[in-house]
């Protein structure tokens, strides 16, 4: 049978979803009819809008696309104009104030409480820079992601930039692409140091050689079926199949018209690609791909950069595992990687961004898959003065470690699905830990992730120390807890955490991670990363060094966030929330 | 009068009337669970899997796992919640939610 959400986008979905946000958007929140407010919301996220969590009805969570992460020069200033127009709430982040910009592990930007009535005049100003928020959400081709800097590297394959932008502009609402049965994530790498992620995605493109006519030809190799969320992580897997740049549309169109017709519409925890691969196996999807949905002959895989894969992968290989910092560019430019904690950036600051990149840079700026951000094409003579801006103070690119290692979610202060508050706590976490703790020698990359669920939006399972949203008690009383998980990473042998610890109360965390880094500098042999560490190292072993410990880090956020109106506000009651409210920030007659 | 029940945002949350109602995510005392041992097993509700409704009663099945032994597994059918005259009122689970029979039919 299907599912309720199969039911509402087989009435309404895709590029007609805008239309009706239009029509409530002139009427306002109330004109969405209270009893359809699941098929309403469900659909929404189609156009870029998540309803927030309760307590916060009304107010929407606005997610704008950017394809493998590129602002284009001047759109930066325009996401900053609408964060300070549109996205302050009703209550301050007591870190992040009020209006801010999340930068997120999709290389995409999210934006809060969004009023419904605002949406058409932020579409609007959004077209006009040739900004979007279509497909950010809902079951079809998001946001693709690759390596931020690629066209810029010194080093890289293959300039992956026109694919990630050719599949964009072919499958961003193309109608037999509109309805697929869940998500459908896309990487495109071209670099040598993996920075696209691939092997968590839906499908990826892997930069790749392979002689085709007795010629050497550089293109992709194609991986399906990878992805983390529901406690079912799938590394992708190799579909023996290589494609040249101007290929990978026609593919990666073939595979997603395989995933919309194979694909489980009955039943929403088994609809994703990672699925589909496991049941049908990679060596049918390719038989099932080359007799029904493409034209020409597939080529086998070529031979792939895997070796090579640096980024996110806890080895010491000489390659980046960020892109932080002040690298070279393929054209004698240079580009400048900040440091975002956790993402998010407020309002004033994101302005000052724009126009940082446009006095020093050529205006544009990039997103990584790390939270942080980019300012490309700035000429070496420009450094110095370049580093002497104020942003740079606070969004550094040189980093202390816990600084630059930390990723977080959105968490219980927005998220209908996390268990936990995540970005405030891991900012507070990263703070204790720069003043307390000592990083061994020579160790100057080392991720932490916090996730405030399963879904693994901050993708805990490929971090040096991976954080997971849970409960437990603490002297009888309910407390928001952690798991813990260790040694997991990208690179030449993928890798996921091992949870060896479970449900550590939240202020227990910091000891546990400073005891942790202890005992793995007593026993550290050589100059291994923390990473050969943990491989080295058996389950119970690893279980014994973590050691949860109060320590001086007091956590305010001990009790249960998701059952408050906002975590932040003085009255947290979820009887004194304002919401649901009008067009003004005006409350609203509630029925309860 | 029919009551509209399902599942949403990935099994984070029983949604009753278009309103989302019970939440993944919190502590329930849970007396004879098939998946541990403990007499009362008290369980961090990971997911919801079905919802469902005997009489006036809503239930629902889950994904957790038990914070005194460790383990972890699916349950049988527990009362999250009642329907009184069309509304509905939610049910303490802290204190002891009490596996219900079977035979549970979407609202």
């Amino acid at each position: 049978m299907p599912t309720d959400v199969e039911e509402w986008k087989s009435e309404v979905y895709g590029n007609e979803i805008r239309e009706h946000l239009e029509r409530f958007a002139e009427e306002g929140w109330e004109a969405i009819p209270e009893d359809e407010h699941d098929a309403w919301f469900e659909r929404f996220k189609w156009w870029g809008l998540y309803h927030q969590r309760n307590g916060q009805e009304s107010y929407f969570m606005m997610r704008i696309g950017t394809p493998n992460g590129v602002l284009k020069p001047g759109q930066a200033k325009v996401v900053a104009d609408i964060t300070q127009e549109f996205a302050h709430g009703p209550e301050e982040n007591p870190i992040f104030g009020n209006g801010y910009v999340d930068w997120t592990t999709r290389q995409s930007i999210q934006l809060h409480w969004i009023k419904v009535e605002d949406v058409p005049e932020i579409f609007d100003r959004l077209d006009e820079v040739g900004l979007s928020t279509q497909q950010a959400c809902g079951d079809s081709w998001r946001n693709i992601v690759g390596c931020p800097v690629a066209g810029k590297d010194k080093h890289e394959h293959v300039d992956a930039l026109p694919v990630a932008e050719g599949l964009h502009e072919t499958y961003k609402g193309h109608e037999d692409h509109t309805n697929l049965p869940r998500k459908w994530k896309v990487a495109v790498t071209g670099c040598r140091e993996g920075c696209g992620q691939g092997d968590i995605n839906d499908l990826a493109y892997e930069p790749a050689s392979k002689e085709v006519d007795g010629e050497e030809v550089r293109g992709f190799n194609v991986r399906v079926g990878g992805g983390l969320a529901r406690n079912e992580p799938r590394l992708s897997r190799d579909l023996d199949v290589f494609v040249t740049p101007e290929q990978a549309v026609e593919v990666g169109g073939g595979l997603s018209a395989l995933f919309r017709d194979y694909g489980d519409r009955e039943d929403r925890y088994n609809a994703r690609m990672k699925f589909l691969v496991d049941e049908m196996g990679a060596e049918e999807i390719r038989e099932t791909l080359q007799e029904e949905y493409v034209d020409f002959e597939l080529e086998t895989a070529g031979e792939n950069l895997r070796e090579d894969y640096s980024y996110n992968s806890g080895r010491e290989t000489g390659g980046h595992s960020d892109h932080v910092g002040v690298h070279e560019q393929n054209d004698g430019n240079y580009y400048v990687g900040l440091n975002v904690l956790v993402g998010r950036m407020s309002d004033d600051d994101t302005a000052e961004l724009a126009r940082v990149a446009d006095e020093y840079g050529s205006g544009e700026v990039r997103v990584t898959q790390r939270q942080n951000v980019i300012i490309t094409d700035v000429p070496e003579e420009d450094l110095g003065d370049l580093r002497e801006e104020p942003l740079l103070e606070d969004y550094s690119p040189d980093p202390h470690p816990f600084m630059r290692g930390s990723v977080a979610c959105t968490g219980t202060e927005f998220c209908s699905l996390s268990i936990v508050e995540t970005k405030n706590r891991q900012v507070r976490y990263a703070r204790w830990l720069k003043e307390h703790v000592d990083l061994p020698d020579g160790i100057d990359d080392f991720h932490v992730h916090l996730s405030g669920c399963t879904a693994s939006c901050a993708q805990p399972q490929i971090a040096d120390v991976s954080l997971r949203g849970m409960k437990t008690r603490k002297d009888g009383e309910a407390v928001e807890a952690l798991d813990i998980g260790l040694g997991g990473g990208l690179g030449a042998e993928p890798r996921f955490a091992d949870w060896v610890t479970q449900r550590v109360p939240v202020d227990e965390v910091p000891g546990a991670i400073k005891n942790l880094l202890a005992n793995f500098e007593e026993r550290r042999e050589g100059d291994e990363t923390f990473r050969d560490f943990v491989e080295r190292t058996d389950e119970d072993t690893l279980a014994d060094l973590v050691e949860p410990e109060e320590t001086s880090y007091e956590d305010p956020m001990m009790h249960n966030t998701k059952m408050t109106w906002y975590p932040y506000a003085e009255d947290d009651d979820m009887a004194a929330s304002p919401a649901p409210t009008d067009r003004d920030g005006q409350s609203l007659p509630s029925d309860d | 009068m029919s009551v509209a029940l399902r599942i949403l945002d990935d099994g984070a949350w029983v949604s009753v009337d278009d309103t989302r109602r019970v939440a993944v995510s919190e502590l329930w005392r849970v007396p004879g669970v098939e998946f541990c041992r403990c007499d009362l097993a008290d369980i961090v509700v990971e997911g919801f899997l079905e919802v469902g409704v005997d009489g006036r009663t809503v239930e629902a099945r889950l994904y957790g796992q038990c914070i005194v032994c460790g383990e972890s597994g699916t349950t049988g059918w527990l009362p999250v919640g009642r329907i009184v005259d069309g509304e509905f009122y939610d049910l303490d689970r802290e204190g002891g939610a009490a596996p219900t029979g079977p035979t549970p039919e979407n609202g």
